[in-house]
Order: C-alpha cells, then structure tokens, then sequence
C-alpha cells in the first residue's frame, strides 16, 4: 500500500472536520493549536496515510496539499 | 447633401445604429417600437451580429449587461413599461459603468397605460428611473433626422463615458415617415474595450471584473463619488439644446421632442400675428441645459412648458427660471397631444390677449 | 525517501481564505471548477458569471474574466456574452434561490434555447445569504426561517427538481445532478464539469450541471452530519444521475 503524508495549510482551515471523517485510515484529528481566524486546524497526528487524497478532495477550503512518499531504492526495482 | 431614405422612424432609428457600427440587439416586443427589433432581427444576421428575441424585458437588459461586458457597441429598445421591467437592470449597468444604448419610444402610463405618444417617463428618465445614485446621459430628438443623428452620438457618448445612453424618443417619432440622411461620424479617441471589458485576458495579463457590489460602505461611497465625477463631466461637455426666436421674445415656450416640434408651427404662426414668442428646446435632458433658462433675455417676461405629461420637464425648467418669472405647464397626457391651436391658445392666454 | 506532491490547490484559483462557512460544500464546487479549467487549459479564454447569494464573491476565489449578476438573471448575462465571444468559454454558477426562484425564466428560456454555455446549480435547499429561507428546494417538512414548522405542501408547493424539468426541453445537450457531499460523489461531480465543459466547447449545446450541496450553518447541523442529512433526506427527492447526454 502506498504511503503518504498529508501537508496542513493551517491558517486556512476552519475546523470543520470533514476531512476526519473522509480518512479511511483515521490518522487526522483536529489540533489543539488556533489559528488567526480561530479556529483549530487539522493535523496528522499518526502514521498510516496511504496517500489516497480522500481528505483534500472533501476539504471545502483548499487546506490540504497530499504527498506520495517512496523509498528511493524503489525507483530502481 | 448626402443619400436621402424616406423611412418610418423607427427602422430610422435602427438602420441609424447599424451605422454607428452596432452589430447586436436584445429586445422584447412592445407597442409602439416593434419596427426597431423586426428592422434588426432582418438586418444583423446580414452583417454578423446578433439579434436576439430574449424572453422578457428584464431577460433583455441583462442580456445588454452581458453584452456590453465585452466592450461592443450593443443596444436593446422598448416603450415605458418596458423600460419600467428593465430599470433594475439599467442601475446595474450603470453601477458596472457599461456603456450601451437603450431607446425608449415612450408611450402612456401609468400602468399598463396605453399605445400612443407620450412623454410621461421624463422622471424615470432623468432622475435613472432604477435604484441608487446613478443617472444616464438622456438624449431627446425632436424630429426623425434627429432622432438618427443622436442615435449615433449615442454610441459615441456611451463609450465615451462608459455610460447607458437614453434615446427619449415618443411613439409619433417611431411612427412617422421622413426622408433621413445618415452621416458617417464617429467620435475619435475613445477608450478601448481591451482595458477593461471581458474577452481580453491573454491580451491584458489580468482578468477584467464586471461589477456593481462593493460591501465596503467606503468603498461604495467612493464608487458613487467617482460616479458622481462622472456625470459632472457630462454637464460641462455634452450639454446640448436649442433656442429659436428667444432673444426678443415676450413669452418662451419649453418643449423637448415632438411637442417642440409643434410648439415650433405655433410659434411661426403667432410671430406673423405679431406675437413675440420663442422656443426653448433642451436636446439633452440629463444632463439638463439650465443656464439658457437661468440667463434669460430681459424681454422674457414668462414661460410655458408644454408637455405630453402632467408636468415633468416643468419641475426642471422652475429650478432653472427662478421666481423671479412665472413658469405656467400646459400638458395633455394619456396619447393626447397638444394641437397648434391649443399652443397659441394657451400663449394668447398667458399673455392675457 | 522521495515525496511527490499529488494534490495541490489548482492554478486558477485565488490564494485567499474564503467567506464560506465552515464545512459549506461551495468551497469543494469552487475547487471542482477551478480543476477542471486548468485541466482543460481554458483559464485565459474562461468567463464565469456569479449569482446573488452565498456565492456571488465567486469571482474573488476563480482567476478568471467575470461578471457578477443581477440575482436570477445569470444565464441571460452568460447568454449574451457568449454570443458576442463565440471562442470563449461561460458559465454560470447559481444557487437555488437565484436559479429556481428568482431566475427560474431566465434558466428555462436559456436551456431551450441551446445556449452553448454551462450553468453549475448549487441546490442546498436553503436560502444560505439571506440567513436560512425557505428555497423553491427546500424538502417538505424541512425547517427554515420563513416556515419554522417545517415546509407545508399545501402552503408552499413541492420542492422543484430542476433537472428533471429541463431535462423535458429538446435543446439542452447535457443535464446532470451530482453531489459534492463526501468523496466518492465528489470524484464524479468533477467528471460531470469536465464533461459539461467540454460539451461547451465542443459546440454541442446547454450543459447543466446540478450540485446537492450542504449548508451546515442554516441547518443547524454540524458539517459531518449536514453530509449525512443530505444523503439520507436530499438524495430520495433529488436523485442522482445523467438526465440528458450529448449525441
């Protein structure tokens, strides 16, 4: 299974927790930090994202950039 | 003196258009401008324009909107109510600052009113007619020529000023046959469309935005101000009018239009019966010609306005004359016209003869 | 370890914080449309035409040559541009109070004429600008300001499916109703605006696409449960599926 890692635009998130409930593998929550407008921003708070862009499809406010992560070595396999 | 066509006003009005290079045309039908849209939906298609039969009036004014968001010579024509179901859509346009020209070949009111001449949406014309702080730039022909000269400095003005431009024109003018002339004129140095109109992003590097919201109230009132600016330019430049026999006369008739024009027999005949009258006849109606009025001639002891309304123009021509000279309003309304005899009657009359 | 991005924010849009609600679906529908004009190359030639309503600041999110409208009356406006720039590429995007109400004319008479332009119908079966009225969508029973006891049929009529009614016009070439509610519609509600798009520019006539939307604030609904709300309650009223497809 690929492995990615989700990058968070925290000012512009507003809490609203849909991307939460998108994630098949549970690994964002909402943060304890606040942001300028007030709101606490989402996070991943574990490893196990499979980079499968539910959570950035479903945010409403551009929040979220997705990465697929690979070993280098596999370039070569 | 150029080619000569005997031709019913309102194709006039609409062959006057197509010279000015106006290639598009949404309308709705209503009495008595018909021939306009029916001349247009024959002629555009010939020479690659658009004719375009929206389904209502306020369909029609918004299409204008979109239309002259593209920075081309576009115009739509109706009667009173007509005009009434496309005001909303007029303030947004000249909110948008659009440039674009509308006719109104006006009819009586209120309501539903009626099918014949009348000039009873002078208000509505002058003061915008929709809501906000806007005003068009309101042009008044007296005769069919006229009606097609201005018809061209519509266009020019428009764009000039990036305003609507109001062609104030009454049934009689739509209905009535006169040999017309169309001269070739176009007003030189206007703006381009490719600075602010739509359809020009790649060219321009950045996006045009054709709006009338700004929520800011600074904004908003900066917005009106620069509108304001705007139609200050318009009253020092494009005041137009006419005067005919005023210097020496006793008594000056106001009349815009068609009435002037019959104002104008009355006045001929009571000048060979000795009677020392005169015509005042403003061609722009926004803005309105004052100083002939604020500056009269000593021997001008008073003023009829004669008007197809229940006294419109008249409340202009007051603010102008001052009290120091009675202002009288003589009007028939509804599709009734004030007669050659009922003018000099009413002149007789003020005069106490 | 190499890192490849695979999502970013699209090119056309506007690096700005949107006025949207938190959780309001608008957002994700801005997104799709911005996507799909980058994906299809046609930023420079596009022009858009926003509503009255929640979406009327569209034109501060999309970077694009743009007209705001009178509120209803956005497809005469797209109509009328598209006439005169034949090349360029018009839509409009519209709520339900603009579109079914207000504009309900200006929608029917641009779709029978076969406007070569794409209408994006925003149906969140609530008046979201205005503070949460009644819309010509608003489901029976559902609850708003003005019928606090929840829509009554014998007062206000039925909710109107508008694909359903345009879908009965012979000229419209592509009518569809998709959802931007959670991931899996919203993968296919991109597919429905690429190929609304491309009917647009392919010349083949009127595309209309209708998206089922949330409105968690005028709900009174936390977002993830406006999500839900809308596919159990909106989803049976407003089906989803193609109702008219290019030949």
């Amino acid at each position: 299974m690929a492995k990615g890692r989700v990058g968070v635009n925290e000012e512009r998130c507003k809490s609203c927790g849909l991307c939460v409930a998108a994630c098949p593998m549970k690994v964002l929550r909402i943060s304890d930090k606040i942001n300028k407008k007030g709101y606490r921003p989402v996070e991943q708070f574990k490893e196990g994202c499979i980079a499968c862009r539910m959570c950035a499809i479903t945010c409403p406010d551009v929040v979220l950039e997705v990465f697929r992560l690979e070993d280098d070595k596999a370039c070569n396999a | 003196m150029g080619k000569r066509f005997l031709m019913k006003g309102n194709e006039a009005l609409a062959e006057a258009a197509i010279h000015a290079g106006c290639k598009y045309f949404f309308g709705y039908p209503i009495t008595p401008q018909n021939e306009i849209p029916e001349y247009m939906s024959k002629k555009l298609p010939e020479i690659g324009g658009v004719y375009l039969q929206a389904e209502s009036e306020v369909a029609a004014v918004n299409m204008i909107f979109g239309a002259a968001g593209t920075g081309k010579r576009v115009m739509t024509s109706s009667s009173s109510p007509g005009i009434s179901l496309m005001s909303e859509g007029i303030s947004y346009i000249a909110g948008a600052e659009l440039p674009c020209v509308l006719m109104n070949v006006m009819r009586g009111g209120p309501g539903l009113g009626g099918i014949l001449p009348s000039q009873s949406d002078y208000f509505q014309a002058t003061r915008g007619g929709g809501h906000g702080d806007y005003r068009l730039l309101v042009l008044a022909p007296s005769t069919v020529q006229e009606a097609v000269d201005l018809t061209m400095l519509a266009f020019d003005l428009a764009e000039k000023y990036r305003n609507p431009v109001m062609v104030l024109a009454d049934g009689f003018m739509g209905q009535m046959m006169e040999a017309v002339e169309f001269k070739e004129t176009r007003a030189e140095g206007l703006p381009d469309p490719a600075e602010w109109a739509v359809g020009y992003m790649k060219q321009r590097g950045s996006r045009a935005l054709i709006k009338s919201l700004y929520l800011d109230p600074e904004e908003l009132e900066a917005h009106n101000w620069k509108l304001q600016a705007k139609y200050a330019q318009m009253a020092q430049h494009e005041k137009r009018f006419e005067c005919y026999l005023m210097d020496d006369a006793e008594i000056l008739i106001a009349a815009y239009g068609t009435v002037a024009r019959i104002a104008r027999t009355a006045i001929n005949e009571l000048r060979s019966e000795g009677v020392k009258v005169g015509l005042f006849r403003p061609i722009t109606l926004f803005p309105f010609p004052y100083e002939p009025l604020e500056n009269l001639p000593a021997s001008v002891r008073q003023v009829l306005t004669v008007e197809m309304s229940c006294g419109q123009m008249v409340e202009d021509v007051r603010l102008a004359v001052g009290k120091e000279r009675p202002v009288s309003m003589y009007g028939r309304v509804g599709g009734m016209t004030p007669s050659v005899d009922e003018i000099k009657d009413q002149v007789r009359k003020a005069l106490g003869r | 370890m190499k890192e490849t991005k695979i999502f970013e924010k699209p090119k056309s849009m506007i690096d700005v914080t949107t006025h949207y609600c938190p959780g309001c679906t608008h957002g994700v529908a801005h997104r799709l449309v911005a996507e799909v004009i980058d994906e299809l190359q046609i930023q420079e030639r596009t022009v858009a035409v926003a509503p009255v309503g929640c979406s009327v600041f569209l034109y501060n999110y999309i970077n694009v040559d743009s007209y705001e409208a009178a509120h209803g009356r956005a497809p005469a406006v797209a109509s009328a541009c598209k006439r005169l720039l034949p090349d360029s590429v018009v839509f409009s995007y519209q709520g339900d109070g603009d579109l079914a109400s207000i504009g309900m004319a200006e929608i029917v008479h641009a779709a029978n004429r076969g406007e070569k332009i794409t209408v994006i119908f925003i149906n969140n079966a609530i008046y979201g600008m205005t503070g949460g009225q009644m819309a010509p969508t608003t489901l029976v029973g559902q609850k708003a300001t003005t019928c606090p006891l929840g829509r009554d049929p014998k007062l206000a009529g039925y909710p109107i499916r508008m694909c359903e009614m345009l879908a009965t016009l012979q000229a419209p070439a592509y009518i569809t109703r998709v959802s931007v509610a959670k991931p899996k519609y919203t993968i296919k509600a991109k597919e429905a605006l690429t190929k609304a798009f491309q009917t647009q520019i392919e010349g083949k006539g009127f595309s209309f696409v209708e998206i089922l939307s949330t409105c968690p604030t005028n709900w009174g609904m936390r977002p993830v449960d406006a999500t839900n709300w809308l596919e159990e309650h909106m989803m049976p009223e407003f089906p989803l599926g193609v109702f008219k497809t290019p030949e």
